[in-house]
């Protein structure tokens, strides 16, 4: 059995005076125990709004959530709010961008990490910061007794994000939402934390679902890779597969538009055209289909469904790329 | 911290300097006088002259000025001209009654207007959230006179449930400690002062508390709204923390600094109210001292020192604020 088995989740946000906005349209998949699963797409496709339903984060009101979260036998969406704050911390972790922004400034890192030790684990504070150390010493902090003490914006953004890291892990937890972990720090810090959560999911056998806009990240640490586009999925691939022969054209343009070490000097950098602003999904016909180079009449009338490809796949694609003109 | 505490007070004492000047100069131009009111206005231009000659009125008011500044560094503030005595005496008395109205009012508002602005930011947009909006527009904006009369009226008049002014009923039997009667009642083990000490503060305070509280509940509202959108909400719920957690270490803990320096301003600004809330319920405080020192004949002793003692009070409140930061925000510690 899956831990975590999301069936048709649908966010739908409502505010009044103002057209209801679907920011994730009946999105589906599944995560095993220990696997990293990888939900890729740029700003806007739905896949931040996807990982705050499943914690069931988003604001109470303005939204309607529907479909099914199961997770370990139960649906995260029936569950009354007070037994989904029991789970959430304990049994799924989640890490967020702005590591500076998510640490209260006026609180020291050590309660932070013991805080949800405390809460979750019946730990007192001493034996919370005790454990605390030990946790910030896992993620590489160095001079963690120090750091008990001190505040985040006393330390680097790279020691906050292992501050979160810790944070989320503290409970030891089945599941861990990272979302956009490294964005927000600078590009040799990324490569770090990046080895640290794979090898602490590697160590602890968490399962993982990487949120990312960044296929750099993908390559590195996803083993299965679901790409959303204006909150829909439009493939869902192995790793290797994906990279290797990516059928969907968003995928392909994504691909495409990676700088890469290897092509000629001069060359211009591909780019996909327009943005995801420029239409309102799925209202008929395939919501890529205004910025698609393979665009056929069929993309125009109505969604195309996902479908499972001969590779183990699925693929929402009327005119898939083929597998000839695949990544240069 | 220290280096900043000690130039605080340095600049408090050059702001009370230029203002004891300005107070002095300010209120010897201002029509009719001490003269006037001792003699009346039929009194011989001999009789006046020699009064004005005994009370050193006749010579050049910088002269008068150094005078009070040299008995001034003796603690000597000269004697009040209405009735003689001390000047510290007579503000002596009269400063607990308004310490303790004022504290209460702060109490008042603090304890109700921090949870009150809570809640609406919580309910944003909600029943709860527009019955605060409308409360604080009526309480800042009902003059405090117009208010004090009114509750007296329906509280005291009409339903008999508090008495309608003084500070204890006629016959307590108290013993004076600190001159706060609440407090004293506690400290000698004489309840039932104490109670009727508190059944005669209650009116006042909430009449003085209106303002204030209006003030706090709005900007903490508008304070925990702020916090609210903050991401490290965000993270703390993603703790699955209590709502206890939640709402005392990361959100209040947060929102407090605005509604802390509202706070100081708010409590300089309570003497003000306290004079006009002090003449309504007879309230024997330095706001009824204010009073019957300039409209019974420009006490200028008593009124100087009053003036002094307000911007005092007002300072040393805010560098207390200034100071409750640091160990609000560790953030400012660092500087």
């Amino acid at each position: 059995m899956s831990l975590l088995d999301v069936r048709d989740l649908s966010v739908v946000f409502q505010r009044r005076g103002e057209r209801p906005f679907t920011a994730v349209d009946k999105v589906s998949f599944s995560v095993e125990p220990g696997q990293t699963v990888g939900l890729v797409g740029e700003s806007g496709c739905g896949k931040s709004v996807t990982s705050l339903a499943i914690m069931g984060l988003l604001p109470r009101r303005g939204n309607k959530v529907t479909g099914e979260v199961n997770f370990d036998g139960a649906d995260l969406l029936k569950l009354r709010p007070d037994d989904m704050r029991d789970r959430r911390g304990r049994d799924i972790g989640m890490i967020f961008q702005d590591p500076l922004s998510s640490l209260n400034p006026v609180v020291p890192i050590g309660v932070q990490v013991a805080e949800v030790l405390e809460r979750h684990r019946g730990m007192d504070r001493k034996v919370a910061m005790k454990e605390a150390r030990e946790l910030l010493d896992a993620v590489g902090i160095p001079d963690p007794m120090r750091r008990l003490k001190e505040y985040p914006h006393q330390i680097s953004g790279g020691m906050r994000q292992r501050a979160l890291i810790a944070i989320a892990l503290a409970c030891k937890p089945r599941l861990l939402i990272a979302d956009e972990p490294t964005t927000a720090l600078d590009v040799t810090i990324q490569a770090q934390i990046l080895t640290l959560l794979k090898q602490l999911v590697d160590e602890t056998g968490t399962a993982l679902i990487m949120i990312t806009h960044d296929l750099g990240v993908v390559a590195g640490l996803c083993d299965t890779v679901n790409v959303l586009y204006g909150g829909k999925v439009v493939e869902r691939a192995e790793r290797h597969e994906l990279f290797a022969r990516p059928r969907h054209p968003y995928t392909h343009g994504l691909l495409n538009s990676v700088p890469r070490l290897d092509s000629p000097r001069g060359e211009r950098l591909h780019a996909i055209r327009g943005s995801v602003a420029d239409n309102i999904p799925w209202v008929e016909g395939c919501a890529f289909a205004p910025r698609c180079d393979n665009v056929v009449d069929a993309c125009l009338e109505g969604t195309p469904p996902l479908e499972p490809t001969a590779t183990g796949g699925d693929l929402r694609c009327n005119n898939p790329v083929s597998e000839e003109v695949a990544v240069p | 911290m220290l280096r900043v505490i000690v130039r605080r007070l340095l600049q408090l004492v050059v702001t009370l300097i230029g203002l004891s000047l300005l107070v002095f100069v300010w209120l010897r131009n201002l029509p009719g006088g001490p003269i006037e009111a001792l003699l009346g206005e039929r009194a011989t231009p001999e009789r006046r002259a020699l009064l004005v000659k005994a009370l050193g009125y006749d010579q050049p008011i910088l002269v008068q000025y150094a005078k009070f500044m040299q008995r001034l560094l003796t603690g000597d503030f000269g004697n009040s001209i209405r009735s003689g005595d001390p000047v510290t005496e007579v503000i002596g008395r009269a400063f607990p009654a308004t310490i303790e109205l004022a504290a209460a009012a702060m109490i008042i508002a603090i304890g109700l207007g921090v949870p009150l602005g809570y809640l609406a930011a919580r309910h944003r947009g909600r029943l709860l959230d527009n019955m605060s909006i409308a409360g604080t527009l009526l309480g800042i904006s009902i003059p405090i006179f117009f208010l004090g009369y009114l509750l007296k009226d329906v509280f005291t008049q009409n339903m008999h449930w508090f008495p309608p002014s003084g500070r204890m009923s006629t016959g307590v039997d108290n013993t004076e400690v600190t001159g706060f009667f609440v407090l004293d009642g506690l400290l000698t083990r004489e309840f039932d002062a104490s109670a009727d000490a508190l059944w005669h503060l209650i009116l006042p305070a909430l009449t003085l508390a209106t303002i204030p509280l209006a003030v706090i509940v709005r900007i903490t509202r508008a304070s925990v709204l702020d916090v609210l959108n903050e991401d490290f909400v965000r993270t703390a719920e993603a703790k699955g923390l209590r709502h206890k957690t939640i709402r005392g270490r990361h959100i209040l803990r947060n929102a407090l600094l605005p509604v802390v320096t509202t706070i100081g301003l708010q409590t300089g600004a309570l003497l003000s109210g306290a004079v006009l809330t002090e003449r309504v319920y007879n309230w024997g405080g330095l706001g009824t001292l204010i009073y019957n020192s300039i409209s019974g004949g420009r006490d200028y002793p008593v009124l100087q020192a009053l003036i002094l003692l307000a911007a005092l009070v007002f300072v040393v409140v805010n560098l207390l604020v200034d100071l409750s930061y640091a160990f609000i925000d560790p953030r400012v510690r660092v500087r």
